[in-house]
């Protein structure tokens, strides 16, 4: 057993215990705490396993946005909690341990058995890499090579957000989501709010900018916009906008909407929808990654703000 | 034993402890919070995948990991559409639980039906 195998079995353990802990906890606040930690930890896997580009999206998204989203909501939804006497009893516990035990063993089994040598489409990826011109296979697979996939987890995103605002009571369709944040104005939120967003731009634009060769690209450059966006919100310097202006709604579709036009122009101009003729293909995946990256930013704010809670107009 | 095998088995017993939160958790927060880390094993084992595919001087085979990373935006998504809708289930009754029965107390009453 070497030093590193050594250090991944600890960190696997530790990892495994923080999310134990987050299943087995009493209440709802800390195990989100829990979880947050957690997916921090999960990207050091993540990294190990040699997916940097993935730990990057788990950092931001798995473990930062997704805890954001169920702080605020433990926090929210404290006094609506049911009581931990409604747990189950101890047969119920039993058999779902049991059948917990068994998905996880045959999980486990098919680890120890996946075929060697193992399947891999990473010399395909390295062959066609040049007709894209960009150096990050990732980024490659996620705008070329598997084009439709992104372009419909855009429309996913879309119909997901489409669902949350859906949920607003009917007087309030068409408000501003989650309630006016206040706070100090000369506290460290607002403080932060203020000095953090130019450093967070311009990094989140050179994590897109750098995603074509090196770990990056539009989600998390997207991600951290809306991190930024969301801080400045939180500390009440900005209202999250009403859900009916016109402007929003069309950040909103530009990512999906150029996707769908390059790719129907790729049906016209080449021979396949989303084909890229190769002399252009690096310029129209920009054009794409620029667009979609204003749409995830802006989708991701809003799915963490939540449905519309005020009136329009006050 | 190498260590995408140690990661490999990690990710079992994550998505394993995810189901078992799941299943015995009653609030619906703590069955999103289960849910996701269910979901986490899952993107892990395909990490795992990818780094047994490693060739051509990749790290791993960059499309299960593309596949992960539109899988983790995905889950954001959902997990943002299911707290809208305990937040929503909180507005009308008053209790944020997934209990029917009478014990959902006084308030819930009339506001479910």
């Amino acid at each position: 057993m070497t030093i590193a195998l050594a250090l991944d079995a600890g960190l696997a353990v530790l990892v495994l215990a923080v999310a134990s802990w987050t299943v087995g906890a009493r209440a709802t606040f800390p195990a989100v705490v829990g979880f947050v930690s957690y997916g921090l930890l999960l990207t050091l896997v993540w990294v190990r396993l040699g997916a940097v580009d993935v730990a990057l999206t788990e950092a931001a998204i798995g473990s930062g946005l997704t805890g954001a989203l169920l702080l605020g909501a433990a926090a929210r939804l404290r006094a609506g909690e049911a009581p931990a006497e409604e747990r189950p009893g101890a047969i119920l516990r039993l058999v779902a341990a049991a059948l917990s035990a068994t998905v996880a063993a045959a999980l486990a089994a098919a680890v120890l058995f996946l075929p060697d040598p193992a399947p891999t489409l990473a010399p395909a990826a390295a062959e066609n890499a040049a007709a894209t011109g960009l150096g990050n296979p990732v980024t490659n697979v996620l705008m070329a090579f598997r084009a439709m996939d992104t372009m419909l987890e855009k429309v996913v995103l879309l119909l997901a957000l489409v669902g949350v605002w859906s949920l607003a009571p009917d007087p309030l369709w068409g408000g501003r989501p989650s309630p006016s944040h206040q706070s100090d104005p000369h506290g460290v939120l607002a403080f932060l709010a203020r000095l953090l967003p130019p450093v967070g731009i311009v990094v989140g634009i050179y994590i897109l900018w750098a995603g074509a060769d090196h770990p990056g690209g539009a989600f998390q450059g997207g991600t951290i916009l809306a991190a930024m966006w969301l801080l400045v919100m939180m500390a009440g310097l900005t209202e999250p906008p009403p859900v009916s202006r016109r402007r929003l709604r069309l950040v909103l579709i530009a990512g999906p909407a150029v996707f769908l036009i390059v790719g129907l122009g790729g049906l016209w101009l080449d021979d396949a929808f989303l084909a890229y003729p190769v002399a252009y293909a690096k310029p129209l995946i920009l054009v794409i990654e620029f667009a979609m990256t204003l749409t995830i930013a802006a989708t991701l704010g809003l799915l963490l703000a939540g449905p519309p809670e005020r009136k329009l107009g006050r | 034993m190498s260590t995408a095998t140690v990661f490999g088995l990690f990710s079992a017993v994550a998505a394993g402890l995810g189901l078992y939160g799941l299943i015995t958790n009653p609030q619906p927060l703590r069955k999103i919070l289960a849910f996701n880390l269910l979901g986490s094993g899952v993107f892990l084992f395909f990490g795992v995948v990818a780094r047994r595919g490693a060739a051509a001087g990749f790290g791993g085979d960059p499309v299960p990991q593309a596949m992960v990373i539109t899988g983790i935006v995905v889950a954001f998504s959902a997990t943002a559409l299911a707290v809208a809708l305990v937040w929503r289930l909180f507005q009308e009754t008053g209790r944020a639980t997934l209990n029917s029965d009478a014990s959902a107390g006084a308030r819930a009453s009339g506001a479910d039906r």
